[in-house]
C-alpha cells in the first residue's frame, strides 16, 4: 500500500511538472531554431532569431518603454499606497473602513473592464492614446495591492515605536523617514516588487490605452500576427529569463534578512 | 491628508469610469434620455447571450479541471516530498508562471498547432494518421487556462495543506480512521475553504480574460471577453461594450455573493 502510494505520486507529480513545463520548454527549445519556422524538426542551435530581436528597434524601444511604464507607475502606486496606509493606521477617520473598501475594490474587477471605463473617460476627455494613459491605468491595479500589503504591516506595534521615537523629540521627517520607512521596508519592497511584475506582464490595459509607442507585451501581440514565428520564441523567451532572474534576486533579497 | 491622493486616484480613475460606462450603456443623454436597448439587445440577440453562456462553460470546465489536478498535486508537494526540498519542488512548480502571460498562450499555440510538438509525436507513434485539429478550439482554451491556473491553485492548495496542525491527523489515527477515512473526514474538509477561495480567484481571472481565449480559441466561438473587444475594437460601439462589461461584471458580483456566504456558512 505504502509503496504504491509512493509510486503513483512520483508518476503523477513528474506527470503535472511534464505539463507545466512543456509549453516553456517548446518555447525555449525553438527559439534556437535555424529555419523559419518554430515546429519540429529541430534545426539549431543558432542564436539569428536572438540577433534579430535585438536588431529591431520596435521591440528593443517597447522594451524601454515596459520598463519605464513599469518603474514609474509603481512607484506611483507604492507612494499612493504607503500614505494612505500610513494615514489609515494613524488616525482614525470618519468612515474609514468604506474608504479603505474603496481603494481596494479595483482589485476585483477585471483589467479588460478598468481598461475600457478608462479608454471611455479618456476619449470623453480628449486625453490622447499614449504610455502615460496606460502608466495611470497600471497606478490603479497596483495601488490596491500595495495598498493592501503595506496596510496589513502596519500593527499597533509600529505606532508604538513611532510615539517613542516623538518622545525622544524626533521631528515628523525623522520618524517617517528613520523608523516608519524602515520598519515596512520588507513590505514596501515586496509590493514595489509585485506592481512592477503585473505592470511589466499587463497587456489589454496597454493595448487599449496606447497607440503608436507601446510596452513590450502589445508589441509581443503585434507579431503573434505573422502567425508562428521563432522571432516571437526569442522575445518570449528573453521576458522568460528576465523575469526569473529578478525572482531570485527578489527571493535572495528577502531571504537575506530572515537569518538576523 | 495622507489618504487623499489614493481615495483621488481611486475616484477619479476607477470610480468615474465607471459612472461613465453605466450612463453610455443606457445612451444617456444630457435633455434626459435613456434606453435599455443595450440590455435588451444582450438578452435577444442569441449571439450575444451565446457569448456569455461558452464563457460560463469554458471557465467552469476550466474551475473544475484545475482544482482536481492542483489538489493531489499540491498534497504531494506537502506529504511525499521531505522538507527540506519542498521549498524547491513548489518553485520549480510555479517556475512558468514568469513567463509572460502573451507568451505563455503563444508556446501552448506552438505546442497545439497543425504541424506542432504534440501532432508530430501523435503522427510518429503512428497513434494518429492525419495531424489534429487542436488549435483555434475551445479545448486549446481550457488547456491554456487550465495551465495557468494549476500553479496557482497548486500554491494556495499547497498553504492550506501546510497551515494544518498536525495533531488533526494524529488525532484521527487514534481514533482508529485509516489514511484514507483520516484524509475524506479531517483534511479535505479543513482544506475546502481554501480551495474555494482558489477556485473563486480562478473563476474570476478566467471569465475576465481575453488572451487566452483569443489566441489559443480563435474566433470560432467568442467568449464575452472578446466579444467586448470586438465592439471596441472593429465596430466602435462603446454603448453596448459597456453594458456588456456590466453585465460580465454583475456574474462576476453574483459569483462572490455566493462564494463569501458558503464560507460564512462554512465557518458558523
Amino acid at each position: 500500500m505504502r509503496v504504491y502510494m509512493k509510486f503513483f505520486s512520483a508518476v503523477y507529480a513528474l506527470a503535472v511538472y511534464a505539463f507545466i513545463f512543456l509549453p516553456v520548454a517548446v518555447l525555449v527549445v525553438f527559439s534556437l531554431q535555424s529555419t523559419a519556422f518554430p515546429i519540429p524538426p529541430f534545426t539549431g542551435p543558432s542564436s539569428r532569431w536572438y540577433e534579430a530581436v535585438l536588431n529591431d528597434p520596435r521591440l528593443t524601444s517597447a522594451l524601454f518603454n515596459s520598463l519605464a511604464v513599469a518603474i514609474i507607475s509603481s512607484l506611483v502606486a507604492v507612494a499612493l499606497g504607503f500614505l494612505s496606509a500610513w494615514g489609515f493606521a494613524r488616525f482614525t477617520l470618519p468612515g474609514s473602513a468604506v474608504m479603505r473598501g474603496l481603494i481596494t475594490l479595483p482589485l476585483t474587477v477585471s483589467y479588460l473592464i478598468i481598461g475600457m471605463g478608462l479608454l471611455v473617460i479618456f476619449n470623453m476627455a480628449g486625453v490622447p492614446k499614449n504610455l502615460l494613459a496606460a502608466g495611470v491605468g497600471h497606478v490603479v491595479i497596483n495601488l490596491p495591492l500595495c495598498f493592501a500589503i503595506i496596510y496589513s504591516q502596519m500593527g499597533d506595534h509600529q505606532i508604538n515605536i513611532e510615539r517613542a521615537a516623538r518622545d525622544l523629540g524626533a521631528t515628523e521627517a525623522k520618524v517617517l523617514w528613520l523608523v516608519t520607512l524602515p520598519m515596512l521596508w520588507p513590505a514596501i519592497f515586496a509590493s514595489l516588487f509585485l506592481s512592477m511584475t503585473f505592470s511589466w506582464d499587463e497587456f489589454v490595459i496597454s493595448f487599449l490605452l496606447t497607440r503608436f509607442d507601446t510596452t513590450l507585451p502589445v508589441e509581443i501581440w503585434n507579431l503573434l500576427r505573422s502567425g508562428l514565428n521563432p522571432k516571437t520564441n526569442a522575445v518570449g523567451s528573453l521576458v522568460f529569463a528576465v523575469s526569473v532572474v529578478a525572482a531570485i534576486i527578489f527571493e535572495l533579497i528577502l531571504l537575506r534578512r530572515r537569518p538576523a | 491628508m495622507l489618504v487623499t491622493p489614493a481615495l483621488l486616484w481611486t475616484l477619479l480613475f476607477f470610480v468615474a469610469p465607471f459612472v461613465a460606462m453605466a450612463l453610455l450603456s443606457l445612451n444617456f443623454q444630457a435633455e434626459g434620455g435613456m434606453t435599455v436597448a443595450n440590455y435588451s439587445q444582450f438578452f435577444t440577440n442569441p449571439s450575444y447571450y451565446r457569448a456569455m453562456v461558452n464563457s460560463l462553460q469554458v471557465t467552469g470546465m476550466v474551475t473544475l479541471i484545475s482544482v482536481l489536478l492542483a489538489y493531489p498535486f499540491a498534497w504531494i508537494l506537502a506529504e511525499q516530498i521531505p522538507p527540506r526540498l519542498q521549498r524547491l519542488a513548489l518553485l520549480l512548480a510555479i517556475l512558468p508562471f514568469w513567463t509572460s502571460y502573451v507568451v505563455r498562450s503563444y508556446s501552448w499555440l506552438l505546442v497545439l498547432a497543425q504541424n506542432g510538438v504534440v501532432n508530430d509525436a501523435l503522427l510518429r507513434t503512428g497513434l494518429v494518421t492525419e495531424p489534429l485539429q487542436l488549435a483555434n478550439t475551445r479545448a486549446a482554451t481550457i488547456i491554456g487556462f487550465v495551465h495557468f491556473f494549476v500553479m496557482l491553485l497548486t500554491l494556495t492548495i499547497f498553504a492550506s495543506l501546510k497551515q494544518l496542525n498536525p495533531s488533526y491527523r494524529k488525532a484521527a489515527a487514534d481514533l482508529g480512521a485509516g489514511p484514507i477515512r483520516s484524509f475524506l473526514y479531517v483534511i479535505l474538509p479543513l482544506t475546502l475553504p481554501g480551495v474555494v477561495v482558489g477556485a473563486f480567484l480562478t473563476f474570476v481571472l478566467a471569465i475576465g480574460d481575453y488572451i487566452t481565449p483569443q489566441i489559443l480559441g480563435g474566433n470560432n466561438e467568442l467568449l464575452m471577453p472578446q466579444l467586448i473587444m470586438m465592439q471596441i475594437g472593429r465596430r466602435g460601439d462603446f454603448p453596448l461594450a459597456s453594458a456588456l462589461a456590466l453585465i460580465l461584471m454583475a456574474v462576476v458580483t453574483i459569483a462572490y455573493i455566493a462564494c463569501a456566504r458558503w464560507l460564512k456558512i462554512e465557518r458558523t
